[in-house]
């Protein structure tokens, strides 16, 4: 008895949010849930809050996304134009082009959506690939991160095409110009080209379909995987919990830093505010495709200065500097010189997505990393990092080479030629220097912990010389600057055994051998500081 | 194995682990743990605590203004007003209304919300555990076993009649899939090989819509055509036109260096695809001193002075001529269509 009136006592005393919690829960099993992550720890450093922006980014896509869809009408039948845009009355264009052209001067508001909606998609490819370096250059892709950095690295290919299809939708003159080069290079594969061609145009370009076709892909198909490839990415990101810097009190077995509930609940549910507010601003103040001022597609048409959306540019820049190569043999053309770049478009990007498969291949490490590397000790990944780089840089700076000739006065060939030596050489060169400077700053490290940071205080000794004083490290800077770990070169052992028989070593091993040499043998980093070291030089030599 | 190669003693050692020194205090570089929590100002001065609340209080109460200023714009500025706003120009009145105060409205929430994270709740760290994320030995054997036990139920290992069938099935199944895409376009055929351009057709320029005579082209214009019949209102005109484009240009006779381009011309007017050989762009651009085009996407530059050769840029081959006369009215006429596809080169192209 006594226990039934207690029950029913609490349940007359729970208030209406425990109410409802609990209704959830006996379905849901919300309380579970909630156990392992209200209180989850994140970590706090600045470069985490990348990740944020392409996550409040598509979701602000998404957002605008559906407002367009309920104005936009993807047809490329051909009507005129009636409507309050002067300069383009009675001209012929598509449905796709007129609703924008509605769109844009006609719904209030509309415009602002449609620049939200452009913005927010180059932020997002934006952010993507910078937030993609950030776990590259600190090595957060290590196991058990491997499935995650793929997943990453396929929402930025995905992100692309989705971009491409969406700012080919309105059917403009500058757009249209990029699906027929997309065309082209279609046409330029062997044996298949002319049939991809017509199945993807559904006949000649541009016919009466690609609006359409786009359209579901872009709205449908596309984002629906990256949807799903999102919420697994977060899923995984929880489930991992996330990586964290050396620091005093951080290992590699735990997490340091601030609950879900209530600081991270504030930080980052307001930072999406933040990123929406400060994209409505830019889409307030900043005109984004304007397509009343390009006009309708004509096929026979074109303006000057025509630009893909940013995340294009490299490709712009592979097929511009790529030589016209051409080969006929037996009544069939290989278009090299389309074909080419068509091939190094996606090998661009599988370099750097491929990295970590290499890395761990040659340290042969299967331990769990959670605590990040600073780049500089990791000289060899964060060359190759900014060798990557400097590659896609040189592709887009091909990309755009007619804009780089007329604004800085210079001829578009050299430009040409420029980009075509350093597509070769710059990612080279960026190597090398990159790795210096890593292993120059791994030196100052090792200085700072052995000698203590530089003061500026400068001391006149009594036999008269001058000193400057170096003051000691704490042992919280100590220990993050030791914290890091060293790998050992593999080495490939004798070549006979103890028998003097020759021992077989497989290529592969010889290869893995040269690698883990180069990346982690003498030259390529610098030991750190051993406790002996350390004690030896401060235990009481004075002045060094 | 790849992993057996590796002899253990290669991996580094973590530091804490190494560090055994530390036991002692020997260590200097001992992980000493986290730092003691330094207090805010707000944590130990409550006027300081109300100054942030006010502060989130400001920027909240100036968020809900600031939709109310989105939805007085909404309602009072019409969609076409223009106004000048230094240093931005003439812009949308109602555009630059509405995203500055919706942006107010986002950022402000935004802004308020951390700045109450940043200085009212509490900024003491702590520390969580980690648990591998392999699983243990023993629920990795149940695992096994139970999938062992799964497969052994279900027979699929000793009935191989059912397993190599059902492969089969599914292997074949998506198929249907494949097969239904085959109907999203016709086959090429000979369709990349034809445009519009016959004997006979007249060549109408496109500005005018009337039919050329030699005379209306004069040295260093450049003029563009499309074949007689082609309207801007029918149904495929864009189709039609992405292959016919066309354009002329007059060069005196005797500065034309290619014999068969000369034979193709009539009295040095010379008529050309205007669709870049590289991948399909309109070339628009004309050099009258030199007579060479270029096309704006990737600069690919002919020269019309000598078959159209290229002379710059990525595109493989010459820009094709179509062969023109004039008719007995005077107009300039195809004498039939080009002899070679027109645009990008493509595998059948030969």
């Amino acid at each position: 008895m006594s226990t039934t009136t207690a029950s029913t006592d609490s349940k007359r005393k729970a208030p209406a949010g425990e109410r409802v919690a609990d209704w959830a829960d006996g379905r849901l099993g919300i309380y579970s849930l909630a156990k392992a992550n209200m209180r989850k720890i994140f970590p706090d450093h600045w470069s985490f809050m990348l990740g944020e922006i392409c996550l409040y980014s598509f979701i602000i896509i998404i957002l605008t996304g559906v407002y367009l869809t309920l104005f936009f009408h993807p047809s490329m039948n051909e009507v005129e134009y009636h409507g309050s845009y002067v300069p383009l009355q009675g001209q012929l264009m598509s449905e796709a082009f007129n609703s924008t052209m509605h769109i844009s001067f006609d719904v209030r508001g509309g415009l602002l959506i449609r620049q939200i909606h452009h913005w927010a998609a180059l932020i997002f490819v934006a952010a993507m690939l910078v937030h993609m370096m950030r776990v590259f250059f600190t090595g957060a892709f290590r196991k058990p991160r491997e499935v995650n950095w793929l997943f990453g690295f396929l929402l930025l290919v995905l992100g692309m095409f989705t971009g491409f299809t969406g700012y080919s939708l309105p059917d403009d003159l500058l757009s249209g110009t990029g699906v027929r080069f997309m065309q082209g290079a279609v046409l330029s594969v062997p044996v298949v080209g002319t049939y991809l061609s017509m199945f993807l145009f559904g006949g000649e370009f541009p016919g009466g379909d690609f609006v359409a076709r786009f359209y579901s892909v872009h709205i449908l198909l596309l984002p629906g995987i990256m949807l799903g490839l999102v919420v697994a990415h977060l899923i995984l990101v929880f489930y991992h919990k996330h990586t964290q810097f050396a620091g005093p009190g951080k290992t590699n077995k735990n997490v340091v830093g601030m609950p879900l509930l209530p600081v991270y609940m504030a930080k980052a549910g307001g930072f999406f505010f933040l990123v929406f507010g400060v994209i409505a601003v830019v889409s307030a103040i900043a005109t984004i495709n304007p397509i009343w001022s390009i006009g309708p597609y004509r096929p026979d048409q074109v303006s000057t200065g025509a630009q893909p959306d940013w995340y294009m540019g490299f490709s712009e820049g592979l097929i511009r500097v790529m030589p016209g190569w051409e080969i006929n043999l037996w009544g069939h053309t290989l278009v090299l010189g389309v074909f080419i770049p068509l091939i190094i478009f996606p090998l661009v990007l599988v370099t750097i997505a491929v990295w970590p498969f290499i890395e761990s291949w040659v340290t042969g490490d299967k331990r769990e990393h959670h605590i990040l590397d600073r780049p500089r000790n990791a000289p060899t990944r964060t060359a190759f990092g900014v060798a990557w780089l400097t590659w896609y840089f040189v592709l887009l700076i091909g990309g755009g080479n007619d804009l780089w000739a007329t604004h800085f006065h210079l001829s578009i060939n050299a430009i040409t030629w420029f980009v075509r030596i350093a597509f070769f050489v710059a990612p080279v060169l960026a190597f090398i220097i990159t790795k210096r400077i890593c292993l120059g700053l791994q030196r100052r490290d090792k200085d700072k912990v052995l000698h203590g940071r530089e003061s500026g205080i400068i001391k006149r000794l009594p036999h008269g010389e001058f000193i400057e004083v170096h003051e000691p490290l704490s042992q919280e800077q100590l220990h993050t600057l030791t914290a890091h770990e060293q790998h050992k070169p593999l080495e490939l052992g004798p070549t006979v055994d103890e028998n003097g028989v020759e021992r077989k070593v497989k290529g592969s091993q010889k290869l893995k051998a040269k690698l883990s040499q180069g990346m982690y043998g003498e030259d390529n980093q610098i030991p750190k500081p051993t406790v002996e070291e350390y004690k030896e030089i401060t235990s009481g030599h004075g002045h060094h | 194995m790849s992993s057996q190669d590796i002899p253990e003693e290669n991996l580094p050692v973590a530091q804490a682990e190494g560090a055994d020194l530390d036991k002692h205090g020997d260590n200097p570089f001992a992980d000493p743990g986290l730092p003691p929590h330094e207090h805010r100002i707000q944590d130990i001065d409550e006027r300081a605590a109300k100054r942030s609340e006010r502060t989130v209080a400001f920027l909240f109460t100036l968020s809900m203004l600031a939709t109310i200023g989105f939805i007085a714009s909404y309602v009072a500025l019409p969609v076409d007003k223009s106004v000048y706003i230094w240093p931005l120009g003439h812009i949308s009145a109602l555009n630059f209304a509405l995203g500055t105060t919706l942006g107010v409205a986002l950022f402000c929430i935004g802004a308020g919300a951390v700045h109450w994270a940043r200085t009212l709740m509490s900024d003491e760290e702590i520390a969580d555990e980690r648990h591998p994320i392999e699983a243990s030995p023993e629920v990795k054997a149940k695992v096994l076993a139970d999938f062992k036990q799964g497969a052994k139920e279900s027979a699929i290992g000793r009935r191989k009649l059912i397993r190599n069938t059902m492969f089969g099935a599914l292997t074949l199944v998506p198929l249907s899939g494949v097969v239904l895409l085959r109907d999203l376009g016709p086959l090429p055929e000979d369709k990349l090989r034809h445009t519009l351009w016959a004997k006979g057709k007249l060549l109408v320029n496109q500005n005018t819509n009337e039919p050329l005579r030699p005379e209306d082209v004069a040295v260093g214009s450049l003029t563009f055509a499309k074949p007689e019949g082609l309207e801007e209102h029918d149904h495929d005109f864009q189709t039609q036109i992405a292959k016919a484009a066309l354009m002329i240009v007059r060069i005196a006779p005797e500065d034309i260096k290619d014999k068969q381009e000369l034979e193709w011309s009539h009295e040095g007017i010379v008529a050309y695809s205007k669709i870049c050989t590289h991948v399909g762009c309109p070339i628009s651009l004309y050099e009258q001193q030199t007579h060479h085009v270029l096309c704006p996407c990737h600069q690919s530059t002919f020269d019309l002075t000598d078959g159209a050769r290229v002379i710059f840029g990525p595109a493989g081959h010459a820009l094709p001529q179509l062969r023109i006369g004039v008719n007995e009215e005077g107009y300039l006429e195809a004498l039939g269509d080009f002899e070679e596809p027109v645009g990008p080169a493509f595998w059948e192209r030969g």
